[in-house]
């Protein structure tokens, strides 16, 4: 408006510009210098509290450094100090988006140092919940997902249908994010009334949900331009780089844990694992989508064929595995979840590491975004789904 | 609070029956390992057994691949397996070749995860553990050396990019170094933290005073 007011004498402004050679001053006016620039911790798109530090030339990445460890509370230091069945509630709080899969995995290693086996209606119950929870933590990447790339409504969406997923954890357990659902041997607490009831109802709730979410990105224009070709990175290098999970599946490599060394029972479900081809931000998206649908297919044949019967192993009261070590990993929502354990016999774990899907996958980063302008290293930080709780540990 | 009320309970019975009708099913845990035939050796060479009531004991694991490598570098490596897993012993001189034919000759493509273990009481106070799959196997092995407290051991990114990470990882949370790492800095903790905090000498309560004092300008982190 200002700008306006000025026109009558904005011939002298005119004149004085063109009286400027503006070839011979475009080189000193344009730094064509590296820029360096701080992206976090204090960032609402890395989903926590993650530092990229990123080399740019203008709006191009030419390359990425990641700093991390703001949330390191030294899980692995702790579990050598806690008894076994005292550290289990502590690999709640590495994925806290997928708090009943990291319980899975702790259970059913310390279980195989201990040779013992959680009895069959254990084994349901648990592939129930951690199903569920696949589902929950998918939902809740596709909303903080779509929030970074500027899509909003899938975030209320998700998040409100996310909730019926959480009232079942709550009702069963008490707890709505950090579970403690399993113990070493088995589940400690019975369904409750109503359980399978509820179970089903939330899929026949949650099937057209999918749909919904789908209506709104599935061939959404924007959607499209955002994701497509972003984040490139072939299956071959996902190997390279240790990346498991959805990104390793998109990129075209047929790779799940549950199918590829069962744990639990997952060798009595029927369920596909869906592949990408392009390994973008497109096909991770449309893989997610697909395994929330697998997940369902699963729960629902676990809920039918819920057998009867105890729900705790024969476990000891004091757990003291033998010495020995085990390692042991299962398909987290976010990849390959795996524990080292090592056990002198005593009971306290000797070691306890923890192999984070969410840490080595954060390593690829760096090559996805290479090349790439800024506003896309924020649709790769949320496509690779990482959560900074388990990164850190 | 629906009203289908299912009897929790099991009838005592079924409990009794539970236990072997489980039995199969750590079998059907095992076939994800079906290149390794583990057992056939057990009465082999280690007569350790028969004395240790107490737990199971890792038996001596053979398979083609190891036989190979056994007549090529001999005592230098020691397979065995434990509840079904296979891992090599390796000696410390032999890492960086047996790694690489794990890799390039025995299709180990995916390194799982690399990390290691402090025993303060042992000369060679450290095992270095590395964590490898195969997709075209589809079969795990774990590769062990033991070290002492300041050697270092050579950096394995050249065979798999992802040991980036995971090296700096071993370095900041036990300070062993990896030779021809080209960032070989702390991950996790800060830079100018002193201390290694997964040894077993370093305790639970313990922090570098000085770092905290000066750069979080509090008394105490505790």
């Amino acid at each position: 408006m200002s700008d306006r007011k000025h026109d009558s004498t904005s011939d002298v402004s005119v004149h004085s510009l063109a009286n400027l050679d503006l070839e011979a001053h475009e080189r000193p006016y344009l730094d064509s210098n590296e820029l360096i620039i701080n992206m976090g911790p204090q960032h609402p798109a890395t989903h926590g509290v993650l530092r990229v530090i990123l080399k740019l030339d203008g709006e191009k990445v030419l390359g990425t450094e990641c700093v991390i460890g703001y949330l390191h509370r030294g899980v692995e230091k702790i579990a050598e100090n806690r008894t076994y069945a005292m550290f289990n509630p502590y690999v709640d709080r590495m994925d806290y988006c997928a708090a009943v899969s990291n319980g899975l995995g702790y259970c059913e290693a310390v279980e195989k140092l201990l040779n013992v086996e959680a009895p069959p209606r254990a084994q349901y119950i648990r592939v129930i919940l951690t199903e569920l929870n696949r589902i929950a933590s998918h939902q809740l990447w596709l909303g903080t997902h779509a929030l970074d790339i500027g899509a909003m409504t899938p975030l209320f969406y998700t998040f409100r249908d996310r909730e019926e997923i959480l009232k079942i954890f709550e009702r069963y357990c008490g707890a709505r994010l950090t579970t403690h659902a399993f113990r070493i041997g088995g589940c400690q607490y019975e369904t409750y009334a109503g359980f399978e009831k509820d179970v089903k109802n939330f899929l026949t709730f949650f099937a057209p949900k999918i749909d919904e979410y789908e209506a709104l990105l599935t061939t959404n224009r924007i959607w499209l331009e955002r994701t497509r070709n972003v984040g490139v990175i072939s299956g071959p290098d996902c190997i390279a780089l240790g990346v498991t999970g959805p990104v390793l599946r998109a990129s075209g490599v047929k790779w799940d844990v549950r199918k590829a060394q069962p744990y639990a029972n997952y060798s009595k479900f029927d369920f596909e694992i869906p592949v990408g081809t392009n390994g973008d931000t497109y096909d991770r998206y449309l893989v997610r989508i697909a395994e929330m649908r697998q997940s369902m297919r699963i729960i629902e044949q676990a809920v039918n064929g819920i057998p009867e019967g105890p729900i705790m192993g024969k476990v000891p009261k004091v757990i003291k595995p033998p010495v020995g070590e085990i390692y042991h990993s299962i398909e987290a929502p976010k990849g390959e979840l795996g524990y080292f354990i090592v056990s002198d016999g005593s009971t306290q774990p000797y070691r306890v590491r923890v192999r984070p899907p969410s840490f080595v996958n954060l390593q690829a980063l760096d090559l996805m975004v290479r090349g790439a302008l800024v506003a896309d290293v924020v649709a790769v930080i949320g496509t690779i789904d990482i959560v900074l709780g388990e990164v850190d540990r | 609070m629906a009203e289908e009320v299912k009897t929790p309970t099991p009838p005592p019975p079924e409990g009794e029956k539970k236990p072997t009708a489980e039995k199969p099913a750590p079998a059907s845990v095992e076939p994800a390992k079906p290149a390794v035939p583990a057992k056939p050796a057990a009465p082999a060479a280690k007569p350790a057994a028969p004395a240790k009531p107490a737990g199971p004991v890792p038996l001596p694991w053979t398979s083609p691949m190891v036989e190979k490598y056994r007549s090529q570098y001999g005592s230098g490596l020691e397979p065995l397996t434990y509840l079904g897993q296979n891992y090599l012993n390796v000696d410390r001189s032999l890492i960086p070749d047996i790694l690489r034919l794990l890799r390039d000759e025995e299709q180990f493509d995916y390194c799982v995860d690399i990390t290691a273990v402090h025993y303060p009481k042992r000369e060679k106070q450290f095992d270095v553990v590395w964590i490898l799959y195969s997709f075209p196997r589809n079969e795990r092995v774990r590769v062990k050396t033991q070290i002492t407290d300041g050697a270092s051991i050579p950096s394995s990114i050249a065979i798999w990019p992802t040991a980036n990470w995971l090296e700096r990882e071993v370095y900041d949370m036990f300070g062993i170094k990896f030779d021809g790492h080209p960032d070989l800095k702390r991950i996790l903790l800060p830079d100018g933290w002193k201390g290694y905090p997964l040894r077993k000498d370093y305790g639970i309560l313990q922090q570098d005073k000085e770092w905290v004092q000066i750069n979080l300008g509090i008394e105490s982190g505790q």
